[in-house]
């Protein structure tokens, strides 16, 4: 027992560090994912028939190929075009928008669930489509879609340890490193899963408060 | 003679090959509650819709206000995405359907578009929302969301929350028809009551009765075109067209209509 105390000062804030980092990088894919996922489902259901072409194209993409593959086109690919990102921006870029893909088929799933009769109103008392999207049919389809995009966010999180391949010191790799030195890899690995179980499991309250703030107004 | 309150010239509006309005012209005076009937089909929604524009027509003119329209696509009276806003905010609209906003409280369904789009403050709106509210009866409801109300009381939140934008025209398109029969009376007596106090409303319905008791006039659709128009009085007593008389026979025949009185 002592054992668990004594590798807990010793490893404890390094785990701390670590998972912290994991949280920091999810945040940051959270928002580009939803500013990609944004971008994409509305430009699906755009005028223009480019717009249309990208978005799908993109979403094509992604979802096609793996994750992993993604990041090393950014990290390692990139370079050779002259663009050159820190682990850390290479990884928020790549699993951003790889969970943009996802997110803009939860929002466009989200967009054909609102009567188009919520447009109609809407335009018909005078407001613009920009202000109809923001005010009246984003809010809506927000509250449908909770409990989805939570689902992306946990994986967002957990695909946070891909970036482990592009050195970005999260969780798995350090704990590679722990492992390294000491040959103890059940222990630390198992530490590993804990801890992500720790931070999904917050995430998930943290979706249910949300649901049921939000269950009363519909 | 004054220039009417509401003027259009031969609206015409096609889907595809489909002729929906073959050139239809109106004028409507300040304060006059015409009412539409015709057929499924005819081109009366088609209509009420083309003059907020919320339908284009494809050619034809429309006065009201200060704003003059030319819908043919080259001329430069064609209306400006914005100016289509502002006629919008001019001119009321309840559908058959509610549409209320569901993720807004009935109040804030109310006072959402003046905040908006006339930029008044907040405690003005809602001093004014909250009147309006008490006139329709649902003040008590103000803080309910859509949802947990009757359809009945829905659809008089709709007609608030477009009476809200002070507008000087309402179109009301079949509002009573998705309600409960016991339901109809509620919202025909505010209708009612709104055209008493000198609104000019153009209403689609298949309400003969109210038809008959709240219009100044009464148009008949018939497959795009206006047949027939005049006081309800003769338009629906004393039909010239067969295809009138064969419609009011079966209105009146399959769906018999609640009475309401102005
Ligand atoms: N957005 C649209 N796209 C294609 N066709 C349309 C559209 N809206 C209406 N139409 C067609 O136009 C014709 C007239 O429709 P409209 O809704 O104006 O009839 P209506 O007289 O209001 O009928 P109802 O009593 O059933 O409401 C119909 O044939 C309909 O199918
Ligand atoms: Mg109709």
């Amino acid at each position: 027992m002592s054992q668990l105390f004594v590798d807990i000062a010793l490893y404890g804030p390094g785990f701390m560090r670590a998972a912290w980092l994991v949280l920091w990088l999810t945040v940051l894919t959270i928002i580009v994912s939803w500013i990609c996922g944004l971008a994409a489902a509305l430009a699906q259901r755009s005028d223009y028939r480019i717009l249309r072409g990208i978005a799908g194209f993109y979403i094509w993409f992604i979802r096609g190929t793996p994750a992993l593959v993604q990041i090393f086109i950014i990290y390692f690919g990139l370079p050779q075009l002259g663009i050159r990102l820190s682990p850390f921006t290479a990884g928020v870029i790549a699993l951003g928008v790889n969970s943009g893909a996802y997110v803009a088929e939860i929002i466009r799933s989200g967009l054909s669930a609102i009567h188009k009769g919520q447009t109609e109103s809407a335009l018909a008392i005078g407001f613009s489509h920009a202000q109809t999207m923001r005010t009246i049919i984003l809010p809506q389809v927000f509250r449908i879609i909770l409990p989805s995009i939570t689902n992306e966010a946990i994986s967002t999180l957990k695909n946070t340890s891909l970036l482990s391949a592009i050195t970005v010191v999260e969780l798995t790799l350090y704990a590679q490193t722990l492992i390294s030195a000491t040959f103890r890899p059940f222990d630390f690995y198992i530490a590993v899963a804990v801890i992500y179980l720790a931070l999904t499991s917050v995430l998930t309250q943290l979706a249910n408060w949300l649901e049921r703030r939000y269950a009363r107004l519909s | 003679m004054t220039a009417p309150f509401l003027e259009l010239r031969e609206i015409r509006k096609s889907f595809g090959d489909n002729e929906v309005l073959k050139g239809v012209s109106l004028d409507v005076a300040q304060g006059e509650v015409v009412s539409i009937i015709g057929a499924s089909g005819s081109g009366k929604s088609t209509f009420l819709r083309s003059i907020n524009a919320m339908e284009m027509p494809q050619s034809g003119f429309m006065k009201f206000e200060g704003y003059s329209f030319d819908y043919r696509a080259e001329s430069r009276f064609h209306p400006t995405l914005a100016q289509l806003q502002n006629l919008r905010a001019e001119i009321g609209m309840v559908f058959q359907s509610y549409n209320l906003w569901p993720h807004m409280t009935v109040l804030q369904n109310v006072i959402h578009a003046p905040m908006m789009l006339r930029g008044q403050s907040k405690a003005d709106a809602t001093a004014e929302g909250e009147a309006l509210l008490s006139r329709i009866g649902l003040y008590e409801k103000r803080h309910s969301y859509p949802g947990r109300l009757s359809g009945g009381q829905q659809q008089r939140v709709a007609i608030a929350r477009a009476l809200a934008m002070k507008p000087k025209l309402m179109l009301f398109d079949e509002v009573t028809s998705a309600l409960d029969p016991e339901l109809v009376h509620e919202v025909l007596t505010l209708m009612a009551s709104l055209a008493a106090d000198g609104m000019t409303m153009l209403l689609v319905t298949h309400e003969i009765a109210f038809a008959r008791d709240v219009s100044n006039r009464v148009l008949f659709f018939d497959q795009g075109v206006m047949a027939e128009q005049g006081p309800p009085d003769i338009v629906l007593k004393n039909p010239e067209s067969p295809r009138l008389r064969q419609f009011l026979h079966r209105i009146l025949h399959d769906a018999p209509s609640s009475e309401v009185r102005a």
